[in-house]
């Protein structure tokens, strides 16, 4: 899908019914070669999850093509600790800024909302900027709660760098996409067979960050864009590279992924974060797959600046209800949201139980916002 | 919000750009882009900070999605209130920052 230029209406390439109909018919015909079902690919972006939701593209998808969305929603893979951290700052006084999302995402006794309803000082923010901002304006201490995946990572690290005002560090929770895919290929329930690899994320790292992937694990990653035909395009490349047997990386977005990335922005991430392990909710230990703070930012770095003591929170028993959660099995791609007995009765985007119906990047509020059995959505593309 | 937004610079002040949004200018921060940025460019933007300067033969089809989301979106449309967010990423506390 290379430009042919600025000549003739683009528009029309992207959101042609018959081009659609074309890639939808040779997706089918590719997959009805291989012979297997199911075939299974995942995506690892909740942006991609909405595209596919919000364009009713699944319903166009072979049947024996499964289609499942991974560890791609920055919000749901939070773990609940990392919560715990950020509520237990907040309720001992400190001021917390974060993006919007996290206030509903459920610690172990409660969220930030939950905190901030009691009396602490919790503060939305689009962008980590907004929150320097926050810090210059008053003398209180101001941590920022920093989560997301390299593509947001990249924007904290910049700010640590531009000498932030004394009194403002970073609760780190980011999170490095690279090493997951590494524990999703493992997984014998999931089985993936291919994975889609998100765009702009892929606009930091670059493509290049996925070969020695594909020659571990044998096999192959296409980097897709958002637009429905990208989609498209992207999964009958991926059907492709399983019939062929031959695992590679592919790049179906050059209009926004190079082979090498964003030097500028790898370089400043890099400065500033270190990859160490840590639990990602709901799927498992990951290697290298939390950002920490390195060394010589210790002064920002909210954990070594703060005792954080978050065991008061740990005598609390969970509520039932989110013992019956599945978003692990969700973001594992074992389960969909329509296995969770909670979806859409007890677990609703006004009143979530799980992390996967909290964010608009998560599976289940997708599913529920764009009209909860998006298999049946009539096709739009 | 894998997805960013992406908008044309105005005017650049050091490490802070001026950007168009569909009409709404906000102040970017410079610091991690992949180019140097010129006015005129259009630059793809994620919570405040532009990510990549895109090369002009690309600008219309990166534009179309957007167009789509940001003029045929229904209450409750998740990635248009994602690109809203996106542009209220820009500006910092006090709206309307950007000239």
């Amino acid at each position: 899908m290379a430009p042919d230029g600025l000549n003739g209406d683009v528009a029309l390439q992207f959101r042609d019914p018959e081009q659609a109909r074309a890639l939808v018919d040779t997706l089918t015909g590719l997959t009805e070669s291989i012979g297997r079902s199911p075939i299974s690919v995942m995506h690892v972006c909740g942006s991609h999850e909405q595209a596919i939701a919000r364009f009713g593209l699944r319903a166009t998808f072979p049947k024996a093509l499964d289609v499942i969305m991974g560890p791609g929603c920055p919000v749901c893979i939070t773990d609940m600790p990392e919560v715990d951290e950020a509520v237990a700052l907040a309720r001992s006084g400190v001021r917390m800024a974060t993006y919007g999302d996290m206030l509903k995402v459920p610690g172990t006794a409660m969220s930030l909302g939950d905190a901030q309803a009691e009396g602490a000082h919790v503060d939305v923010v689009y962008s980590v900027a907004q929150a320097v901002d926050l810090a210059r304006e008053t003398d209180e201490e101001v941590v920022f709660f920093a989560t997301g995946f390299e593509t947001t990572a990249v924007a904290t690290a910049a700010v640590i760098q531009a000498d932030p005002p004394p009194n403002f560090s970073v609760l780190s929770a980011h999170k490095y996409i690279p090493p997951v895919m590494e524990i999703v290929a493992e997984m014998p329930q999931t089985r993936v067979e291919g994975f889609l690899a998100a765009g702009h994320a892929a606009t930091i790292t670059g493509w290049g960050i996925f070969e020695p992937f594909v020659e571990r694990h044998g096999i192959p990653v296409v980097v897709a864009g958002f637009e429905p035909l990208d989609i498209l395009a992207g999964l009958v490349k991926l059907v492709e590279l399983i019939q062929q047997g031959t695992p590679q990386v592919v790049n179906m977005f050059p209009r926004c992924v190079s082979k090498q990335g964003n030097l500028q922005a790898q370089r400043s991430l890099w400065q500033v974060f270190r990859p160490v392990g840590g639990h990602w909710r709901g799927i498992a230990h990951v290697p290298n797959g939390n950002l920490r703070l390195r060394d010589e930012w210790s002064q920002i770095d909210a954990r070594r600046r703060f005792s954080i003591d978050v065991t008061s929170l740990w005598e609390y028993a969970p509520p039932s209800l989110s013992q019956q959660c599945i978003c692990g099995d969700i973001m594992a791609g074992i389960a969909s949201p329509d296995d969770c007995e909670l979806f859409g009765r007890s677990c609703l985007p006004d009143s979530p139980v799980g992390a996967c119906m909290v964010s608009s990047e998560g599976t289940c509020k997708i599913w529920y916002q764009y009209g909860g059995h998006p298999d049946l959505t009539e096709v739009k593309a | 919000m894998c997805l960013g937004v992406p908008g044309r610079v105005v005017a650049i002040d050091g490490s802070v750009a001026t950007v168009d949004f569909w009409g709404v200018r906000r102040p970017i921060r410079l610091d991690i882009v992949d180019e140097p940025v010129a006015p005129g460019d259009y630059v793809l933007n994620h919570v405040g900070f532009a990510i990549r300067r895109i090369p002009s033969e690309e600008i219309k089809e990166t534009l179309e999605l957007y167009d789509l989301l940001l003029k045929e979106a229904g209450a409750g449309d998740l990635m248009s209130a994602d690109v809203r967010g996106e542009i209220d990423a820009a500006g910092g506390r006090e709206t309307d920052r950007g000239t």
